[in-house]
């Protein structure tokens, strides 16, 4: 699970422009000479798709500079985008089907009992320096993963029924995986871990070095991937640029070794309106995470460019009350909140009240989908389409509120407040992150809606980390906006978010025992869909999860923008994805049309 | 007599402006915080006499815009149905000056609401708000100034008038005052004080702040003038009768003061008014729903509005009129204060 989308608005705009007239020395090429034709002995992966034709670069900005390059400790997004293009899994999810398919291993087999995957390596693997690859190098791959004093950011998902995963060779081309319980994630669980270099990283990783390699001051030679690009140059503060990976293991339908493109350019371009100048002028080819703003701004000057909409994604935003148990500390105030916030009909009269068609046309400019739920229309696999969705109704939400205890005082001005059993009003405060146009938005919105209720709202947009410091830590808040982003369709990323004992529990994060007992049973559901294997086992598990919530609402779920995305024309073969990397899931397939080549540079 | 016709004509143009605003409830046509959320970034609205018809009307009309299919935000007329513009029309609710409740609007329309300037991101009357921000933005800056002056004349008369080593000290703390960096100071003390804060409160907070900045000059220029006046022959004279400080300082001193006063105060304002939208602007200033001048145009600070909503920028042409009226007020009154001083030097030196 990400945090929320922020974007940090820096006031130092890149002297990029400075730069983009400086060329860059070419570095010598490094490993053999290209093997153009396949070999025979290679067993690569031929994807259908157009056919293009190889040379190109493509320029893409990023919102902050790539922490590191280096898989094991990438948490922030610019990190994983960057690594996404330089690395390669063993099974990896299609980022359109949202389906499993092959990778690095060809083939795997799942045991009757669901604890035992063997898995089959392609032949004739090389990393990007050249160097094959074999199951030593998935041993050593996982081993390090799994290591705790590695610290690696996945390592959690290896965990299973409380047990590490233990692998172990069987010959050069098949390994087996050992699980102690069933793992409902099945094959996706190998997507996202980049098999690493065992003959670049076997001395680091004994010297107990790993954790700070392959940072991006890392000189191309010190580094291989197997993924369709490789390192070239990197200049601090400017751009990342990634030439073609000669070796790579994908081929298109006519046996062409990918990718077309001669080499990606990522630029770091701190705001997202300077990304849509940079897109504008020509400079960069592809811009994604668009704001609906900014989308229909290009959509109006259309030069060259095009723009998509992929429907809506994973991103789901909610307001949430402050449900947790503070006890003593707890200010008279806020305990006298509370009692309005546990009662489940204040939260279903506040989810009646607000106007989420209002928020998917104010807000996202129609470019988004009203939620009911946590998952979004955009996961096709996971939505449960029976919750039901309720339109807005005020007459509903007096009926609850009245059903509560709640009444209203009549004033001179026509004005009537709502005021609680305890003849109180009801005031209360939302926090949202300053840096979010669109949430700030979405709170105001919801101040007018419920107004209407009779209730005063104080919207307090926070910088972003201050409001995470009050929801997790402090817990001094009345009510949060926030929005949150799976990162995969299966429901398991979104488990912390779920369990009573999550961190990312937001309104009572980490509990010891399950406070309610509606929440006992989302642990019971999540714990079980997790050792299930078999999707419609599963989904409806998951459904009922979802059911849950909707009759809880423990979140008020709101809105769900799109996946908006612009390309150059001479582009071919994008296809945005709900998921990420939303535009460069198949970036070996992308070229030029007509050997138009970027202009940006 | 030229100068004092000048000075009360821009006086009285400063009037009638604030009047508008003071009487916002009345000029706006709507509640500046309703939304009318099918009418977002509508665009200012055309008076027509000519109907689609080619008929002739004498009471101007507007026809009513509704977006265009698919679009979120481009709009054409309805031709179909006129909404015809009423002068002294019942609507919103309000309260004349803060106290008198009346429903009586200067014009209004039947059937259909109109935007004169346009509408917002939620749809609300663009006019109604930048009418309804200048009060805050104006009362900010009146007593931000009042404040200000109080404190400069007060500590500038002090200084001036007791020298020695109160002066320096005074006159030291003046110069950290004018050292700080205030708007990080700002943002600091915002982050201490409780999470919510009333509308009242951070108004008041807006108010003190500007208020505490800006003292330190007033208080210089007044100390230089109570310096050079506490010396004066009529001074000293009074001194000799045995007149008290307090008495000097009141009945001698301070209308000395009273022409720098009254300058700082016509420079000062439209500073000040400024000052309370620059902090409006990035967020420290009244919160939303309400309006005032500087976080009108908060929204700008987006690119697509920037490039796509000219009529958000109108909010900033609203000062003008203001600013320009203190400034040729603030020039009349010192060429005033100078005419005073030479023609009083003639009188004590009948050379």
């Amino acid at each position: 699970m990400r945090k929320q989308r922020s974007f940090p608005r820096r006031c130092v705009i890149t002297l990029s422009l400075i730069l983009a007239c400086a060329s860059t020395t070419a570095l010598p090429t490094l490993g053999s000479p290209l093997p153009q034709q396949t070999n025979p002995k290679e067993e690569l992966l031929s994807l259908p798709g157009d056919i293009g034709h190889s040379g190109g670069r493509l320029v893409i900005s990023l919102r902050a500079e790539p922490k590191t390059l280096n898989p094991l400790t990438a948490v922030d997004a610019p990190s994983r985008e960057v690594i996404g293009a330089m690395q390669s899994d063993l099974v990896h999810i299609n980022r359109a089907t949202q389906l499993t398919e092959p990778a690095l291993a060809k083939s795997w087999k799942i045991s009757p009992d669901g604890l035992q995957y063997s898995l089959t390596l392609r032949l004739g693997l090389r990393f990007s320096d050249g160097h094959s690859l074999d199951a030593d190098d998935v041993l050593f791959t996982f081993r390090v993963y799994l290591d705790e004093n590695v610290h690696a950011a996945q390592r959690d998902q290896l965990i299973v029924g409380g047990k590490p995963i233990t692998v172990r060779k069987v010959d050069a081309q098949t390994l087996v995986f050992q699980f102690a319980k069933p793992d409902g994630v099945e094959e996706r669980l190998f997507d996202g871990f980049a098999i690493l270099p065992r003959h670049l990283l076997e001395k680091p990783y004994q010297e107990g070095k790993l954790g700070q390699l392959w940072t991006t001051a890392t000189p191309p030679s010190e580094w291989a991937g197997l993924g369709p690009f490789r390192l070239k140059e990197y200049v601090a503060g400017q751009k990342l640029v990634l030439e073609r990976n000669p070796y790579y293991w994908k081929t298109d339908s006519k046996g062409n070794r990918l990718p077309y493109l001669d080499e990606l350019v990522f630029l770091f371009v701190p705001s997202a309106d300077a990304q849509v100048l940079r897109f504008q002028s020509g400079e960069t080819d592809i811009i994604s995470r668009l704001s609906a703003e900014n989308f229909s701004v290009l959509g109006r000057q259309q030069r060259g460019y095009s723009m998509s909409d992929a429907g809506p994604g994973l991103e789901y935003n909610f307001l949430f009350f402050n449900l947790n148990d503070l006890g003593e500390k707890s200010s008279a105030d806020l305990a006298r909140k509370q009692k309005w916030f546990r009662d489940v009909r204040f939260r279903q009269a506040i989810s009646a009240a607000v106007d989420r068609e209002a928020i998917v046309r104010l807000v996202y400019q129609g470019r988004g989908a009203a939620l009911w739920g946590p998952v979004t229309p955009g996961n096709r696999r996971w939505v449960n389409s029976s919750i039901p969705h309720s339109p807005r109704s005020l007459e509903r939400a007096r009926a609850l509120l009245k059903e509560a205890g709640f009444s209203w005082s009549s004033s001179p001005n026509g004005e009537s407040a709502l005021l609680d059993p305890e003849s109180k009003p009801v005031e209360f405060s939302i926090l949202t992150s300053s840096s979010n146009a669109d949430r700030t938005k979405m709170a105001t919105l919801i101040q007018d809606d419920l107004k209407q209720l009779g209730m005063h709202i104080q919207v307090v947009p926070l910088e972003f980390r201050s409001l995470i410091d009050r929801v997790t830590q402090t817990k001094e808040y009345d009510a949060c906006l926030l929005g949150l982003v799976s990162f995969d369709a299966d429901p398991t990323p979104d488990l912390n978010v779920w369990l009573s004992s999550g961190g990312t529990h937001l309104w009572n994060p980490s509990q010891s025992h399950p406070a309610t007992p509606w929440e006992a049973e989302i642990d019971r559901l999540m714990e079980q869909q997790l050792s299930t294997p078999g999707y419609d086992q599963r989904k409806k598990l998951y459904d009922r999860v979802q059911e849950i919530l909707a009759e809880n609402q423990p979140m008020i779920f709101l809105a769900s923008p799109d996946i908006l995305v612009g390309a150059k024309n001479s582009l071919a073969n994008l296809h945005p994805a709900v998921l990420e990397p939303y535009v460069l899931w198949n970036v070996e397939q992308l070229y030029f049309r007509n050997g138009a080549e970027s202009t940006g540079r | 007599m030229k100068q004092p016709r000048r000075l009360a004509k821009w006086f009285v143009i400063l009037l009638l402006l604030h009047g508008i605003v003071a009487a916002a409830g009345f000029f706006a046509p709507y509640d500046p915080v309703e939304q009318d959320r099918e009418h977002p970034y509508l665009p200012p609205m055309h008076a027509h006499l000519i109907d689609a018809q080619g008929h002739i009307h004498a009471r101007p009309f507007f026809y009513p815009l509704r977006p265009r299919e698919g679009s979120f935000d481009q709009y054409e007329e309805n031709t179909t149905t006129a909404v015809p513009l009423k002068f002294f029309e019942s609507g919103a609710a309000y309260r004349l000056l803060g106290v008198l409740p009346s429903r009586l609007h200067l014009f209004g329309a039947e059937g259909g609401r109109i935007y004169l300037l346009g509408s917002d991101a939620f749809g609300r009357d663009q006019l109604s708000r930048i009418l309804y921000g200048g009060q805050v933005s104006l009362l900010a800056g009146l007593l931000g100034a009042g404040v200000t002056l109080l404190l400069g004349a007060l500590i500038g008369m002090a200084a001036g008038y007791f020298s020695g080593w109160r002066d320096e000290f005074l006159m030291r703390i003046a110069e950290l005052f004018l050292a700080l960096p205030w708007l990080y100071l700002l943002f600091a003390l915002r982050a201490f004080l409780p999470l919510t804060v009333s509308p009242f409160d951070s108004f008041l907070l807006v108010v003190v702040v500007i208020g505490m900045v800006g003292w330190a000059r007033p208080a210089r220029l007044v100390r230089g003038v109570v310096l050079s006046v506490k010396e004066r022959d009529f001074v000293r004279a009074a001194r000799g009768f045995g007149a008290s400080d307090l008495y000097l300082l009141r009945r001698h001193i301070l209308p000395e003061t009273a022409g720098v006063i009254l300058t700082q105060a016509a420079i000062l304002i439209p500073q000040f008014v400024l000052a309370e939208m620059t902090l409006s602007f990035l967020g420290l200033g009244v919160p939303e729903p309400l309006s005032s001048w500087g976080n009108l145009l908060a929204s700008l600070q987006q690119y697509n509005v920037l490039v796509s909503y000219w009529w958000m920028y109108l909010p900033a042409l609203a000062i003008v009129p203001f600013f320009l009226g203190y400034l040729r007020l603030a020039s009349a009154l010192q060429q005033r204060t100078v005419a005073y001083k030479i023609g009083e030097k003639d009188l004590w030196n009948p050379s």
